[in-house]
């Protein structure tokens, strides 16, 4: 079969928000304003774990132009529902009787003017009593530790819960397990078996939109703008919290600035909404960077591994046992959880497995979504020791891997989608591009591979609208976060419909307008927004052969398709003509299209999603300073729809992967966050680009989206952290189990790795 | 809390406005509608709020407005010359060195600070110069080849 010539999909388009964004035209949230807008500033506890005894509001509610002072009790008193989750309804939108980390919303000061509110925040009077904390995940699994809900949340969701509720005693929040084959047996007879403890640190995002929302409502109905990914979602919350049916709540993100996960599910738009209820006015609240630090985080893992070879180099058995640190409240603790699960033990054949995943509560502030989603947890124990182990059996890491990779259509987890990529060519391509094994003295090259069970639950829909000139407007739920949705979505609608990209435009990520997507994460939007939108697109071409069948007369059956347009009986029309001929003038002509867990998509997850990146370090020995001379990834995508967007996104997600490698780690110091701000919390800067930064494609035409494209987005970031862990260790001799690999870290390492030189000599 | 009359010089118009002493200078410039200049950390850190006063890049988030009085002030709504884009906003459209968006008129501004006063930078004067503002989409290298490109253009053209 020959592959059929694409136009504008393969392309790299230019970005269709482009002069918005280099002019400074674009508008996000926090750009927005509307007459009569009032101004949030939200107060926050300042004890991790507390009774809260008194809340006096008077001295601030007396404050210049403060319009009010919202607590939790007011949220009850009106009969709201006070709590939010979308798995588990657990997360008060105020702090009801208790607070569960340093820094969680109390009350809401809404005031005329921002300075206002901030002053007036100060004199809110809390008063607590304290109970003991819990920060670290191991004392929380103790038995004297102090619980942080004897009384779970009403379970709402499904996402990550496949096991039930069994399991979840004490502060155990979510529990994920899978495996095979005689795990023990394996292990006795092994020729090798390496283990180890590892750890992987707590992250903060940092979009550089802060959270922000504007809130008011429109005779009862709820209207929304937020710096949200996942719009849908949030409308969900918010129709709960205010028992308003779906349809009378309007969730909208314009421009995002930055996402990444973090920006996924409700955050802080049930505290505006109810800001906006109880002033009557619309209501603005934008958070600063320390308090978006206080509102989200990834989790932290400790994780157990064991792993088993023959002396070939085989893998018999993997073993993992993981404690993830999750924070106060369950937000999407149960999906990162079963996540990490899935992705730590790689995807190569392995006998015999056994993973057990617990994400534990803790009086710290809660985590959820971060790009890579318990993968990166997951893979700097998972791919080290598959290094580890190459270092004690005298086999080429490389080669290991090879020899244990799955293969294409090959099951890697039994009853899932069999695996869409050929990791193999991918790992040679990337083993090639670094000049592995690499030949330069005090240089070292580490490397991984990785295959993410993404994509979320393929629920999707599009629908497109072609105006009577021909031009064409798509409206997709998918949110616009910066990873090039807009564009990649309208490549996709010129290439289905055949007209030019210029006359394409989107409408997106409003609830109020757009149809319905399930989420804005799990790099879905390319495969499964993306065949939703050749679905309306087909939709509309079916559309458009019925009204020129009736107009000119002809059976349906003798028009044909052509770019922009039809021919029947040798006539051409453009899509707008049939238009004008049927309605007589004006008129449009709608496509709807929907895909869901079903033909392509039954088997889950969607796609898999390929991390196959590496690099190349020298270490300061002084200093244990690590400056990289190498960074390559290779985007395994089927099919790149808009090859720079995908070298975007893979450039992206490894230098934000590098970030949590080398320097990036949330630290608490007793029962409060010791670096919460971008000064003490180092995120990558211009100086820590790699001096050589190669990003290659892998397009088999193997994934489940349109043309054979699959998700990119999260996999290059993904093998970083072990990249750099695996290059560290074959330089020193010893391979670091934690990270970030700081130069304190290092320079330890370098010490006793001589120490150890030094015994053995 | 006092008040005064300020001579605001911002992209290229002139006009007297009444600022509180304590405004900040993005503040101001958000206030008159330019609000492509963005805040993020709000600590002098990230670049995000880059504009030029009097020809030099300050973090408008920790500027007072009175201390523009009668200085020029440049965001990058003063950039483009109409609809014709400056050479860096081109180059940054053509080399994709963006994403979300939010931080490239910081960096757009950051650039044409950079060249200005040197015109032909290297790869490793422009990492160091623009080493003060942060990007968490790009992973910089695009930034980086767009800040080369632009200088390339601007010297044949100029």
């Amino acid at each position: 079969m020959t592959e059929e010539r694409k136009k504008v999909a393969g392309t790299s388009a230019r970005r269709v928000d482009a002069i918005a964004k280099v002019t400074g035209a674009a508008r996000y949230t926090v750009d927005l304003s509307v007459s009569g807008m009032a101004h949030a500033i939200v107060v926050r506890s300042t004890r991790a774990h507390a009774r809260i005894t008194k809340i006096d509001r008077a001295a601030a509610a007396a404050g210049p132009g403060v319009l009010r002072v919202i607590t939790g009790d007011d949220l009850l008193a009106a009969g709201l529902t006070p709590y939010y989750g979308h798995v588990v309804l657990d997360h008060p939108v105020l702090a009801i009787e208790r607070v569960r980390f340093h820094g969680e919303p109390v009350a809401v000061v809404v005031a005329e003017t921002r300075r206002e509110a901030a002053e007036a925040a100060e004199l809110v009077d809390v008063r607590y009593e304290e109970l003991p904390a819990v920060i670290d995940a191991d004392d929380a699994l103790k038995p004297d530790a102090p619980i942080l809900h004897t009384q779970r949340g009403e379970r709402v969701g499904d996402e990550g819960m496949d096991q039930g509720e069994s399991g979840l005693v004490g502060n155990v929040c979510a529990i994920a397990g899978l495996g095979w084959g005689n795990v023990e047996g394996a292990f006795k007879g092994a020729h090798l078996v390496v283990e180890g403890e590892y750890r992987y640190p707590k992250l903060y995002g940092y979009a550089m939109e802060p959270y922000n929302a504007l809130a008011f409502f429109d005779q009862g109905d709820l209207i929304v703008f937020s710096s949200a990914q996942h719009v849908y979602m949030v409308r969900r919350d918010l129709a709960r919290m205010f028992r308003l049916p779906l349809a009378r709540v309007r969730v909208s993100a314009p421009y995002v600035g930055g996402g990444y996960g973090t920006k996924s599910y409700t955050k802080i738009e049930g505290m505006t909404a109810a800001a906006a209820h109880f002033t009557g006015r619309p209501v603005k609240l934008d958070l600063s960077v320390e308090e978006a630090i206080l509102t989200t985080r990834s989790a932290s893992a400790r994780i157990r591994a064991r792993s088993a070879f023959a002396a070939d180099g085989k893998l018999l058995a993997r073993d993992f046992e993981i404690v993830m640190n999750s924070g106060a409240y369950t937000d999407n603790t149960p999906l990162v959880n079963s996540k990490t699960a899935n992705r730590c033990f790689g995807p190569y054949r392995i006998p015999a497995l056994r993973v057990v995943a617990r994400s534990v509560f803790t009086n710290t502030v809660p985590s959820s979504s971060l790009r890579g989603f318990g993968a990166p947890q997951g893979n700097i124990a998972g791919e080290l020791q598959m290094d580890e182990a190459a270092a004690k059996l005298g086999i080429d890491p490389v080669e290991l891997r090879l020899r244990n990779l799955v293969g294409p259509g090959e099951e890697f987890m039994p009853g899932k989608r069999p695996l869409d990529a050929d990791l193999k060519d991918d790992l040679r391509c990337l083993a090639s591009a670094l000049g592995w094994p690499g030949a330069t003295v005090g240089r070292s090259i580490g490397l991984g591979i990785s295959a993410s069970d993404a994509g979320a639950y393929p629920t999707s829909t599009a629908a497109i609208r072609i105006h009577s000139d021909t031009s064409i407007t798509l409206f997709t739920g998918s949110t616009e976060l910066g990873q090039g949705s807009r564009t990649v979505l309208s490549q996709i609608v010129a290439e289905e419909m055949g007209v030019p990209l210029e006359s394409v435009s989107v409408v997106n990520g409003d609830t109020g307008v757009v149809t319905y997507e399930r989420t804005t994460g799990a790099s879905r939007t390319t495969t499964i927004t993306g065949r939703a939108v050749q679905e309306a697109c087909r939709d509309a071409r079916g559309r458009v052969r019925e009204l020129a069948s009736q107009t000119l007369e002809v059976p349906t059956a003798e028009i044909e398709d052509t770019a922009g347009g039809i021919r029947a009986r040798g006539r051409e029309l453009s899509y707008g003509e049939v238009i004008e001929q049927w309605f007589g003038a004006g008129g449009e002509v709608l496509g709807h299209g929907a895909v869901r867990r079903a033909e392509g998509f039954a088997k889950m997850p969607p796609f898999y999603e390929i991390g196959c990146s590496g690099l190349e370090l020298e270490v300061d020995r002084e200093t244990g300073q690590i400056h990289l001379t190498k960074l390559t990834t290779v985007g395994d995508v089927g099919f790149a729809i808009n090859p720079a967007l995908v070298h975007g996104q893979d450039a992206g997600a490894a230098m934000m992967g590098l970030g949590a490698a080398l320097h990036e780690e949330l630290v608490y110091d007793g029962e409060q966050l010791a670096n919460p701000n971008v000064v003490d919390y180092r995120v990558p800067r211009f100086s820590d680009v790699p001096d050589e930064v190669v990003h290659l494609l892998a397009e088999r035409r193997d994934g489940s989206g349109p043309y054979g494209a699959k998700g990119a987005g999260e996999g290059a970031g993904n093998t970083i952290g072990g990249s750099v862990a695996s290059a560290l260790g074959r330089l020193l001799g010893v391979f670091p189990h934690e990270l970030p690999a700081t130069p304190e870290r290092v320079w330890r390492l370098i010490n006793e790795s001589e120490k150890d030189r030094g015994r053995t000599r | 809390m006092g008040r005064r009359e300020i001579q605001l010089r911002l992209n290229g118009g002139d006009r007297r406005v009444e600022v509180e002493d304590q405004m900040l200078l993005i503040e101001l410039v958000r206030s008159l509608g330019l609000v492509g200049t963005k805040l993020s950390c709000d600590t002098q850190v990230c670049g995000a709020c880059t504009v030029l006063l009097d020809g030099r890049p300050v973090s408008s988030c920790s500027t007072l407005a009175i201390e523009a009085d009668g200085k020029p002030v440049g965001t990058i709504e003063g950039l483009a010359d109409g609809a014709k884009l400056h050479p860096l906003q081109e180059a940054f459209i053509d080399r994709f060195a963006f994403q979300c968006g939010y931080c490239t008129p910081g960096m757009i501004i950051a650039a044409k600070a950079l060249l200005d006063e040197k015109p032909s930078p290297d790869a490793a004067e422009v990492r160091h110069w623009m080493e003060g503002n942060i990007c968490r989409c790009t992973g910089y290298q695009t930034i980086v080849d767009a800040v080369l490109d632009a200088a390339d253009q601007m010297r044949t053209t100029r």
